[in-house]
């Protein structure tokens, strides 16, 4: 038979069976907002471990990390390097953020700024750079998912039909079943991640040199720099690893996403003992520095190294194995891409339109506009990665960098009283200035130190020095979650 | 709610300052164990040792958070 047809069938089968799931997992609630986007905050620690690593390990994982290993090599050790250490972050202040949603029915991000700081043009912005740089995001998880498709199909699928038909099911599932949904769709997609990928980095590096050391060891003679930092790259030393690791561990729980899937929780323990074992589930990242290292042996001078796992993989296994890789690829694009258009969706109209333009609107309207914005976000993710290719990689490390100016506003607002909403206004302005001047003019790294970090670092200065001229005494966090507290800041939630 | 205990955040600091702050001192390709280079072992024995620091604050940090989640949700 035709590889293209067993390839193809296969990928369809398991994208259509993930969708399938998701749509049935709405299970006997009534859906309102409350359930759509938290699930009633009752998730145990199964569902908010699938949940967490359905959206941590997106398609950048896949595709991105190979990718890296094979055109610049060790700097990519970042990715392993944040991974672990995002976590130790998350450990620190999910418990604390969930504790104030439970107390406040928080939903999104930016409800936690609007409880905290009392200020709706502090909470109004928060939303917006949560749903500006959750596009690039969300186009990330589309341009993957079109590769895959089209790989996997030996260019017999295009690009723009692949991503069109997974995200229509991707908005329907969203549509239909809100969180729970995705938490489910999960199970598969890390079932189907995990197995490929502890089998293909073990397995490729076995087929051509006979295991992962002797793999290595070729490497060496043939490539002796690729394997210390800065590797293949000119500029990727020790200083950008710091700043780079330092940065994202701090930035990745800024991510709006992960405060909603923080708010499923049934308690804050749930939240500490899952930031204790998430790093065991990033074994898999190694072997795709394995898969991406052999392939730079065995394929050299790619055009296009985010396809270098795919690619190898369609040279080594037989067509049908393409597809269950294809499949998992796929899934994962889609699970992550499920979540951020969830966020993005309940923010826009939450915290951006409700309090700015409407602010008699019910929950039940919110609820029905979110569910709107959900095919309007999907339209402008697909509108965007169909004309655009050349920005992307800027786009998203500008998303990087302007999540990560949102954390000083939420460590200071569980840990400092006298930081106050126009000390992290300024702050947060400042911050994304100095990203958006750095990147655009293409100075990252700057003086070989991440841009962002940077960024973050100007952040925190002015956050600090303006708390101190002009302190704002808060209730401050046992204020905010004592019993019988009563906090006029969460009357316009 | 209380902040995190001063033991649970130096558990939390191990972590840092052996992934992050000390890269100059492990970014090298020998001694390779296992046939894998210095740098890559490193980091992947943290995805080990990260969760086993994380463990101590976990037990630091459970005994001053006891679950409520039988208690019933807020007003």
């Amino acid at each position: 038979m035709d590889p293209r047809v067993v390839a193809l069938s296969v990928i369809s089968g398991i994208v259509l069976f993930g969708s399938l799931i998701g749509f049935y997992a709405r299970s006997h609630q009534t859906m309102n907002l409350e359930q759509w986007t938290v699930g009633g905050r009752g998730f145990g620690l199964v569902l908010v471990w699938l949940l967490m690593a359905g959206e941590v390990y997106t398609t950048f994982t896949f595709l991105g990390a190979s990718g890296w290993a094979y055109s610049r090599g060790a700097p990519v050790l970042y990715i392993l390097g944040y991974n672990s250490l995002m976590y130790v972050v998350s450990f620190y202040i999910l418990p604390q953020v969930w504790e104030l949603g439970r107390r406040h029915h928080l939903q999104t991000q930016a409800d936690f700024f609007q409880v905290r700081y009392g200020k709706t043009y502090l909470s109004a912005s928060i939303a917006l750079v949560g749903v500006v740089c959750l596009v690039p995001y969300l186009q990330l998880q589309l341009t993957g998912l079109g590769d895959i498709v089209e790989i996997a199909s030996f260019g017999a699928i295009p690009k723009a039909a692949a991503m069109m038909i997974a995200f229509a099911l991707v908005a329907g599932f969203v549509f239909t079943s809100g969180i729970r949904g995705v938490a489910w769709v999960s199970i598969l997609k890390d079932i189907l991640l995990l197995g490929s990928a502890l089998f293909i980095g073990l397995a490729i590096p076995y087929v051509y040199f006979g295991g992962v050391g002797a793999m290595f060891t070729a490497l060496l003679q043939a490539k002796p720099h690729h394997l210390v930092m800065p590797g293949s790259t000119p500029n990727l030393g020790h200083a950008w690893y710091i700043s780079t690791v330092a940065m994202v561990a701090l930035a990745f729980y800024m991510w709006p996403q992960f405060f909603a899937t923080a708010y499923t929780a049934r308690s804050g323990n749930i939240l500490r003992r899952n930031a204790v074992v998430m790093p065991l589930y990033s074994v898999t990242m190694p072997l795709m520095f394995f898969v991406g290292l052999t392939a730079l042996l065995v394929l050299p001078g790619l055009p296009d190294s985010n396809l270098a796992l795919l690619t190898i993989v369609r040279k080594t296994f037989p067509a049908w194995f393409l597809g269950v890789i294809g499949g998992a690829g796929a899934l994962t694009a889609m699970v992550p891409a499920a979540i951020q258009l969830l966020t993005g969706a309940t923010l826009y109209a939450k915290n951006l339109y409700r309090p700015v333009f409407s602010p008699g609107m019910s929950d039940a309207q919110v609820a029905k506009l979110a569910k709107a914005m959900v095919f309007v976000l999907t339209l402008g993710a697909l509108a965007l990665a169909i004309t655009t290719s050349i920005t992307f990689v800027s786009l998203l490390l500008l998303g990087y960098a302007g999540v990560a100016q949102i954390f000083p506003g939420v460590l200071f607002g569980l840990y400092w009283r006298r930081a106050g909403a126009r000390s992290v206004f300024a702050g947060l302005v400042t911050g994304i200035a100095v990203a958006i001047g750095l990147i655009l003019t293409k100075h990252d790294p700057y003086l070989g130190v991440n841009a962002g970090f940077i960024a973050l670092c100007c952040n925190f200065g002015v956050t600090v020095a303006v708390s101190l001229l002009w302190p704002v005494e808060q209730p401050g966090l046992e204020g905010l979650v004592a019993d019988g507290a009563v906090v006029e800041n969460a009357a316009a939630l | 709610m209380r902040r995190p205990s001063l033991g649970a955040v130096a558990f939390g600091l191990i972590p840092f300052v052996a992934i992050c702050f000390s890269v100059s001192l492990w970014d090298r390709v020998y001694p390779r164990i296992l046939g894998i280079p210095f740098n890559f072992s490193w980091l992947i024995s943290w995805l080990v040792l990260t969760p086993l620091c994380m463990w101590g604050a976990y037990r630091l940090e459970v005994r001053n958070n006891p679950d409520k989640e039988t208690t019933k949700i807020g007003s």
